[in-house]
């Protein structure tokens, strides 16, 4: 994967990934110029598409579009599964996540990808691992800021 | 100073603005408070701080002030403050400004962390944004992490790995030993992650693919394990154990199983496996079925299991789903050229998507049918085309008219058939077709030789109903002017011959000339069918009149014909009907015949000048035939003009002087009149009288050269001698582009010494494709009848990544026989 965007309808962006070296400038025009290509699209048209040189995978889910960049020999359905996956770790973690809660929470959900992807591939396959380690990292930012000695051997991979 | 506002509060605060104005007001607002608290050195609230500057910069406010303390926070001990700093790092961080160094200090540390957060932390951030320098220091820590049993940490510095190696490919080897025992892992994260390891390494060097085929036994039985086992509500996703895993093996397996047998074998039965059993009803089957069906075509399989390949995707495409149609054409595409066969059998699904309301799906569809198309469907798959044709997008329309050209061309059932099919695309998609399909279409219907009452007749009616559309209405006049006697004297044996009179057929060309709708172009080809109809019609005094009304027209095109035929009717009226008579057949050339239809900008030069060169005759019919060349021929050129050096011979074109004292021809400029034949230079008869002159006639076996070569534009001359004046050079520039951005708005220009004569035909295209994924060919006449040794200056123009670049050269290096 190339990049992941979160934009809600009106084409304000609410998270951004890149996982290609660009410069802020570059970000930028890309996201700009896709949101308004994918804001375009008719409700029934397929959730692929060819955008520049890049394959384009992209789905709504309520008031937000997920779009990711992916590379040529990447499966176009399995990234599909992928946005759906994340989607539900969201939920999860949430409890029912609406677009509200990536707004005052963006850098949870930021924190949420980091350990489903890492440089644009899935690092864990298993929902249940990755809500475990972001439960343990976050207690471990609000129970022992300072003193953490304590927790250096917790394993939790089974 | 009070505590900086929290984060949850300046967002709901900045949410509140009602304008942009008024919302760049707050942002400038905290902006300001957060850089004084920045100068302040403060650590309570740096984290806060930086992690409302990174809202602030998804909003697309600039945040650069706060990389350094990034950096800071990064360097911290708190988890809080790593944890913002390092996502502060991934988004404000560049890795082309040195800023980012800073970070492998820190970030070597925290590989070594005792905390696996913080090491996962410090994992992420290389993996996602590591620059090459940074990736050299740290790969030593990131290969021993690959060792660890913390499969936390382990499927982690898997994929760090990968990044490393994308950067830095030399340490590829490094990271061999790690992958020893990598698929022996129980846990899915590691596989995961180590299959994609591996892919990664097979994908980059044939020794590692190699290396690594042995593993295609165990990944065969992993998989057969995640097929097999019962329900795991781990890894469960609508009833399919892993899918995420599933896939990545099956690439992996697509990797090892490509050209080579034992392979390719071992695997055939676990993908005939994931074929049959794989539940279809959700996307994340079909998801599998995809992979598998890619493995399939891409490895050595026996030939039942790529039927079932395709037959799954004959399944997709009758999937609801549209997503599921989209990758069934996409592949099928990919596979029509080598298991042609299989995919003919779902041809009649395939054109049922050329309906699809989705624009990707149909434009796949209509590449797919026109793969498809053969000697035994054509009539079948033409009729669904231009049904097609007529309803698409304008978008697709270019493309599709070309295509059914194409595919006419190949293997129409009959003549009258190819005839009636260009006909319904004229009609229908007239505007949309390429210009240069017309001087195509137009050898296509003299070489129909019993056709051409009913083509004409055809062609006729269509412009009764309709004069919009240029390239019919070319055609059309071209056929008229070189067929109206058939078309008055109603001897159409196709159909019933229609009842029309000279008057009427003036009429409707006459009509052309003064039509609105019009283009240039198109009045030249009306004005000379009206000229060639004075040999085939009665009514001459009338097209005496109209020829000398355009004498005087603004067009300086039309009026250089009107002056010349008038100069027919007057000084030259023996030669009319010589000149005036039928088009003989034309040849096909091997090196450019109408197959380039769908090329844009293709061989249009040549194309064009065949129907220059009538087959030579004695003399006298040699002049006449060649001035046909320069008055009809010159209709069906494109419509930059190849500049002709004016009879004096020192004129040579001033058009653009460059140079100064070289006598020099540019680039495409309309040509100025060629005067009255006799006194025409012989240099420009002869050449024109030459057979094709792309044919290569006596090229003596002269050598190429390279005349230049710089800033990744190279460009080449190749010779031939011009038949029968040896004292012509025949010089084919070839263009090349080795950078990665195309070359536009090329313009090549050249200059030889005043004892030369030089002229430039027109160019192939004026775009040099990047990477040498063309050339742009443009040829070069050379008449030196001193033989001097040839010199020539060079002016290159072109546009490169949006700048203009202009380039003087001078080449001297010419192989002697070329101008001896």
């Amino acid at each position: 994967m190339q990049f992941m965007l979160l934009f809600s309808r009106q084409g304000k962006l609410r998270l951004q990934k890149w996982y290609v070296p660009l410069s802020d400038k570059e970000r930028k025009k890309i996201s700009r110029d896709l949101v308004q290509t994918i804001l375009a699209r008719k409700p029934k048209m397929c959730s692929f598409l060819e955008w520049r040189d890049l394959k384009i995978v992209y789905k709504r889910y309520a008031s937000l579009y997920f779009c990711c960049a992916v590379e040529d020999q990447d499966n176009e359905l399995i990234t599909l599964e992928i946005i759906h996956r994340y989607v539900e770790l969201l939920d999860k973690y949430f409890g029912s996540v609406c677009e509200l809660d990536i707004i005052f929470n963006f850098e949870k959900a930021y924190f949420i990808l980091d350990e489903f992807l890492l440089g644009g591939e899935a690092q864990e396959t298993s929902k249940k691992n990755v809500l475990k380690a972001i439960e343990q990292a976050d207690l471990l930012q609000e129970r022992w800021p300072a003193c953490w000695h304590c927790w250096s051997a917790v394993v939790i991979c089974s | 100073m009070p505590a900086p506002i929290r984060l949850r509060e300046l967002i709901r605060t900045i949410r509140t603005a009602r304008t942009q104005a008024e919302e760049r007001e707050m942002i400038q607002k905290e902006c300001a408070a957060i850089r004084s608290s920045f100068r302040e050195e403060d650590n309570t609230y740096r984290c806060r701080n930086v992690a409302k500057l990174l809202y602030m910069h998804m909003l697309g406010y600039p945040a650069h002030f706060g990389q350094l303390e990034c950096l800071k926070l990064i360097a911290s001990q708190k988890f809080t403050d790593k944890r913002i700093g390092y996502l502060g790092a991934m988004l404000l961080l560049d890795e082309r400004q040195d800023v980012h160094l800073l970070m492998t200090n820190c970030i070597k540390n925290d590989l070594n962390h005792s905390t696996q957060y913080v090491q996962g932390l410090a994992l992420c951030t290389l993996g996602c944004m590591g620059s090459s320098e940074m990736c050299r220091d740290l790969a030593g820590e990131v290969e021993k992490l690959l060792k660890t049993s913390n499969s936390y940490l382990r499927k982690k510095a898997a994929l760090c790995a990968v990044h490393v190696i994308r950067k830095v490919p030399e340490l590829m080897e490094m990271f061999l030993p790690a992958t020893k025992n990598l698929l022996s892992e129980k846990n899915h994260g590691v596989l995961h992650t180590s299959v994609v390891l591996l892919t990664e390494m097979c994908e980059r060097s044939p020794d590692m693919l190699a290396h690594f085929r042995k593993l295609v036994p165990q990944l065969v039985r992993i998989l057969k394990n995640l097929i097999m086992s019962g329900y795991s509500p781990e890894h469960d996703v609508s009833g399919i154990s892993d899918p995420f895993l599933q896939v990545r093996i099956l690439r992996l397996l697509r990797i090892l199983g490509k050209s080579d047998d034992d392979s390719s074998e071992a695997m055939n039965d676990i993908l005939a496996q994931v074929a049959t059993n794989t539940e279809t009803s959700k996307n994340v089957g079909n998801a599998i079925l995809y992979e598998t069906v890619l493995t399939i075509m891409d490895i050595k399989s026996e030939s039942g299991l790529r039927v079932l390949a395709i037959n799954i995707l004959g399944r997709f495409l009758l999937n609801n789903d549209k997503n599921i149609r989209y990758v069934a054409l996409t592949s099928l595409l990919k596979t029509v050229q080598t298991d042609h066969n299989a995919v003919q059998r779902h041809r009649s699904t395939i054109v049922d998507c050329l309906k699809d309301l989705d624009v990707s799906i149909k434009r796949r569809a209509m590449e797919l049918s026109f793969a498809l198309v053969n000697g035994n469907n054509i009539r079948g798959m033409m009729k669904e085309l231009l049904y097609f044709l007529d309803s698409c997008d304008p978008e697709f329309k270019a493309d599709c008219a070309s295509g059914v050209f194409l595919a006419a061309e190949k293997y129409a059932p009959s003549k009258r058939w190819h005839i009636d099919t260009i006909m319904r695309v004229l009609t229908t998609a007239g505007s949309y077709v390429r210009d240069d399909s017309v001087p195509n279409l137009i050898q296509l219907i003299t070489n129909s030789v019993e056709m051409h009452a009913y083509t004409v007749q055809r062609l006729y009616k269509a412009l009764l109903d309709d004069i919009s559309q240029q390239p019919l209405v070319q055609v059309a006049s071209w056929c008229i002017g070189e067929y109206g006697d058939l078309l008055v004297s109603g001897q159409c044996e196709e159909e019933e011959p229609i009842q029309v009179t000279e008057d009427e057929v003036l009429d409707v060309l006459e009509g052309l000339l003064v039509s609105n709708l019009s283009t240039p172009v198109t009045r030249g080809y009306a004005l000379t069918a009206i000229m060639k109809l004075s040999t085939r019609f009665s009514s001459v005094n009338r097209i005496k009149k109209v020829v000398s009304i355009y004498g005087s027209s603004i067009d300086v095109e039309l009026q250089q014909r009107a002056v010349e035929y008038n100069a027919l009717f007057k000084k030259y009226d023996h030669m009319r009907p010589a000149l005036l008579e039928r088009m003989p057949i034309m040849e096909k050339t091997a090196t450019n015949g109408p197959t380039e239809i769908v090329q844009t900008n293709g061989e249009t030069e040549p194309s064009a000048v065949e129907p220059k060169h009538p087959p030579p005759v004695t003399q006298p019919a040699n002049q006449a035939n060649d001035l046909l060349d320069l008055l009809g021929g010159n209709d069906v050129v494109s419509v930059i003009q190849p500049t002709m050096p004016t009879k004096p011979a020192s004129a040579g074109g001033e058009l653009l002087d460059l140079l100064g004292d070289l006598s020099l021809s540019g680039g495409p400029a309309p040509a100025p009149a060629p005067s009255v034949p006799t006194s025409q230079p012989s240099f420009l008869l002869d050449g024109l009288s030459s057979p094709p002159l792309f044919n290569d006639i006596a090229a003596a076996g002269i050598p190429p050269m390279t005349a230049y070569n710089k800033n990744g534009l190279k460009i080449d001359f190749t010779f031939e001698r011009a038949n029968p004046n040896p004292n012509i050079a025949v010089i084919t520039i070839h263009a090349s582009n080795s950078t990665e951005a195309d070359m536009t708005d090329f313009v090549f220009q050249a200059a030889v010494p005043k004892t030369f004569q030089l002229q430039l035909l027109s160019p192939s295209s004026n775009v040099v494709p990047a990477l040498n994924q063309g050339t742009v060919t443009q040829v070069i006449r050379v008449l030196n009848p001193q033989k001097q040794q040839l010199r020539m200056r060079i002016k290159l123009t072109y546009t490169h990544k949006g700048s203009p670049v202009q380039d003087l050269a001078e080449v001297n290096n010419f192989p002697p026989q070329s101008w001896q």
